[in-house]
């Protein structure tokens, strides 16, 4: 098989390593190669997980075909370079959608189970992996392995979340669940300090389906923390017609006159009526949105603190205006940053550190704020600070989530300082007794590692058990200390 | 209405990505190749993804003496066809030079097979008075070169081949086109050094369905690549033979 040696990040680009890649076509070309190696879908992992410095990363990005959809009970099978941007235009026109999506859609079904990402609904439904029915597994030895909850549940649990070192995920088996419309009700509400956010967050009448918390973290003082909650769930098709009936213009004829409106010329100004009469057709239909790609590093200087903080009340202010629900398509409620192809040039060349850590239920508040206050104190800005609640903490030995709040903070690179306060954030963290997500981590220590991942021993015997020699290894797992005949 | 369509060398990349484009107009498909296990997997997802019929079957293109069964399989199974894209190839390695085994199997798989398959199929489309037939050939055929002129002679050589054959199919009415890929980034590519402005499977694959809707009889994609080498064909062969390339 062809090899290309070049340099490699992740989504963060920091750091970037020399990694020699390897990339299959066909599905018995997808094996273990080398005597060290990792599997890498679409490098949408912020840190080095997807990288192998100086050895091989194997890209599942041509293995990517949908071989079942079961439209009747909502099951899909599908190879696990397939990313969810290929797969959401197959499911949504017949009333599907995922069960459990991260932030963008440009991530493959594989990545999806190796970090068992989250969504806005992990409150409700759990993360990726409660809704995956079955994987196949490339194993150290290149033979295949199937395992679920309920067969080989050991391997599929230390899979789940486990960064892809216990083999290459080949294959997805995912329950869907069903939607009515392609449209997201949304609801926002503004909150001028921590405290009132995390009450709209608990608020039990304002809870929904989806939701989430946008903070503007440049806001000290009193202010700290003052963000915006959005709540959100897929709407029905009473949802939809009542809300264009509301606004439909009244001098209009009224839109959903069926084929009599089909007859009237389409002028440019009635695009919106298109698309509504589209979705009174049809409330699945959905027209797909144009990329535009970053075509330059920023220069670092762009995204300063005067520049973040202009952008945050600006923000903050449109937003809070929003006092109605309103309707919102799939895309732009879930991947607002999709929009944007490479938005990760925005943090210039030397790249930014997604510090993305949950603090449990109880000591959340404390704890939350402590890590504003000392970002505050640092005058280095996030341009993209999220809160979201999370529920029950999964079956996967190395999944991220635990019941409470996890924060999320876009950190450039400028200089070695962040690094300082990154380790000032994690003493902080552990003190809490949070974790760092490792699908974001650049630069934890092994030690801190074992701290966050208590289950981690008993991940590390299956892993000792199914690769004893520790093929399956990262740039992270190296980073982490994750070796071979390491005792627990 | 929608076409039927026989896709050989269906597994590689090129001609995935034309399935993709075929299917994505409603056509159905009918996928030949070596590889059954990978065909199954391909077939899958053009279902899948365009809802469109998808049969496949096992096709050697060295195995010349099988193809008379095989498109009768084809027609069976299809009812009619409407189209043959020709999408199979085998690159080889540059022993081949050298060694005659290894050059015999590149032209066979390139140009003796894709003879015998094409001669069944232009028959069959002489006889109904329609239909086409798209050869994906290479750039590597405009000129002989060091690094693979074993290929190049037997890609070539289908690319007249393909010429004669249109002419003499003109009169019934069947559309014959020679597409001549250049870089595209596919296995046969993937690592090479001094690649530049390589163009995705996919995004060949829709430009070769889209040549249909064209009058042009040999297309270069990318488009581009008709100046490249029209440049390198009127090197003269005094100052050629002493590059390296």
């Amino acid at each position: 098989m062809p090899t290309l040696t070049k340099p490699l990040s992740g989504w963060g680009r920091y750091p970037i390593q020399t990694c020699e890649l390897e990339r299959p076509e066909r599905y018995a070309d997808l094996r273990p190669t080398t005597d060290t190696l990792i599997a890498r879908g679409q490098g949408r992992s912020y840190g080095d997980a997807a990288l192998n410095e100086n050895g091989r990363v194997i890209l599942t990005e041509r293995i990517d075909r949908m071989l079942a959809l079961d439209l009747k009970q909502g099951i899909l099978k599908a190879e696990a370079g397939v990313t969810l941007a290929n797969i959401l235009p197959v499911i949504v026109k017949q009333g599907w959608f995922l069960p459990v999506t991260p932030g963008t859609k440009f991530v493959s079904l594989g990545g999806c189970v190796a970090a068992d990402v989250h969504g806005k609904n992990h409150h409700h439904d759990g993360s990726f992996g409660d809704h995956v029915l079955a994987i196949d597994l490339i194993l150290a030895d290149g033979s295949h392995t199937t395992c679920s909850a309920t067969e080989n549940a050991d391997i599929f649990w230390a899979t789940v979340g486990g960064m892809g070192l216990t083999g290459i995920i080949s294959e997805v088996t995912l329950k869907l669940i069903p939607i009515q419309t392609s449209k997201v009700m949304v609801t926002h509400r503004a909150a001028s300090n921590i405290d009132q956010l995390f009450k709209l967050l608990q608020d039990p009448t304002l809870d929904d389906q989806y939701s989430v918390a946008w903070i503007d973290c440049l806001a000290s003082g009193e202010k700290l923390g003052r963000g915006i909650a959005m709540f959100g769930h897929h709407a029905t098709k009473e949802e939809l017609g009542a809300n264009f009936s509301k606004t439909a213009n009244p001098s209009q004829p009224p839109l959903d006159r069926g084929g009599a409106d089909l007859a009237l010329p389409l002028s440019r100004g009635s695009w919106r009526g298109f698309v509504a009469k589209h979705l009174n057709e049809n409330p699945l239909y959905f027209k797909p949105k144009r990329t535009h790609k970053l075509p330059f590093n920023f220069p670092s200087w762009v995204l300063n603190h005067l520049s973040i903080n202009l952008f945050n009340k600006l923000y903050y202010y449109k937003e809070s205006s929003k006092k109605a629900p309103f309707l919102s398509d799939y895309d732009s409620y879930f991947y607002p940053l999709d929009a944007i192809g490479e938005w990760n040039k925005m943090y210039g060349k030397r790249g930014f550190v997604q510090y993305q850590c949950v603090i449990p239920e109880a000591t959340a508040l404390a704890g939350l704020t402590a890590l504003l206050k000392e970002l505050s104190a640092s005058r280095r800005s996030s341009f993209l600070a999220i809160l979201k609640r999370l529920g029950a903490e999964g079956k996967g030995l190395l999944s991220f989530p635990l019941p409470g709040y996890t924060l999320t903070l876009d950190l450039p690179i400028r200089d070695k300082g962040l690094f300082s306060l990154l380790d000032k954030l994690d003493h902080i963290l552990l003190q809490y007794g949070g974790r760092v997500y490792l699908a974001k981590d650049a630069r934890i220590s092994p030690e801190s590692f074992r701290t966050m991942y208590p289950r981690y021993g008993e991940w590390l015997r299956i892993k000792q058990k199914i690769d004893p020699a520790n093929r399956f290894s990262s740039s992270l797992s190296r980073r982490l200390n994750i070796a071979k005949g390491e005792i627990q | 209405m929608s076409a039927n369509v026989l896709i050989l060398g269906a597994t590689s990349a090129i001609a995935r990505g034309t399935a993709a484009a075929f299917a994505a107009r409603g056509d159905n498909l009918y996928l030949a190749s070596r590889d059954l296990e990978e065909l199954k997997r391909i077939a899958a997802d053009l279902q899948v993804r365009y809802g469109v019929k998808v049969n496949y079957g096992l096709f050697d293109a060295a195995a010349t003496d099988t193809h008379p069964t095989f498109f009768q399989v084809v027609l069976k199974e299809m009812q009619e066809l409407h189209g043959i894209v020709l999408a199979f190839g085998l690159l080889g390695d540059q022993m081949a030079a050298r060694e005659f085994s290894l050059a015999e199997k590149i032209i066979t798989s390139n140009f003796t097979g894709a003879v015998s398959i094409l001669s069944i199929g232009a028959n069959y489309f002489e006889s109904i008075k329609g239909g086409f037939i798209i050869g994906i050939t290479s750039v590597a055929g405009d000129r002989g070169r060091q690094s693979n002129y074993v290929y190049g002679a037997a890609k070539g050589a289908l690319s007249l081949y393909l010429q004669g054959l249109r002419n003499r199919l003109f009169p019934s009415k069947v559309r014959v086109i020679t597409i001549k890929p250049g870089f595209v980034d596919t296995a046969m590519t993937f690592g090479l050094p001094g690649l530049f402005l390589v163009a995705t499977p996919q995004t060949i694959g829709k430009q070769i369905v889209k040549t249909l809707n064209k009058s042009a009889d040999v297309v270069y994609l990318p488009s581009f690549w008709r100046y490249i080498m029209l440049i390198i064909k009127h090197v003269p062969e005094v100052i050629f033979k002493r590059m390296k390339m």
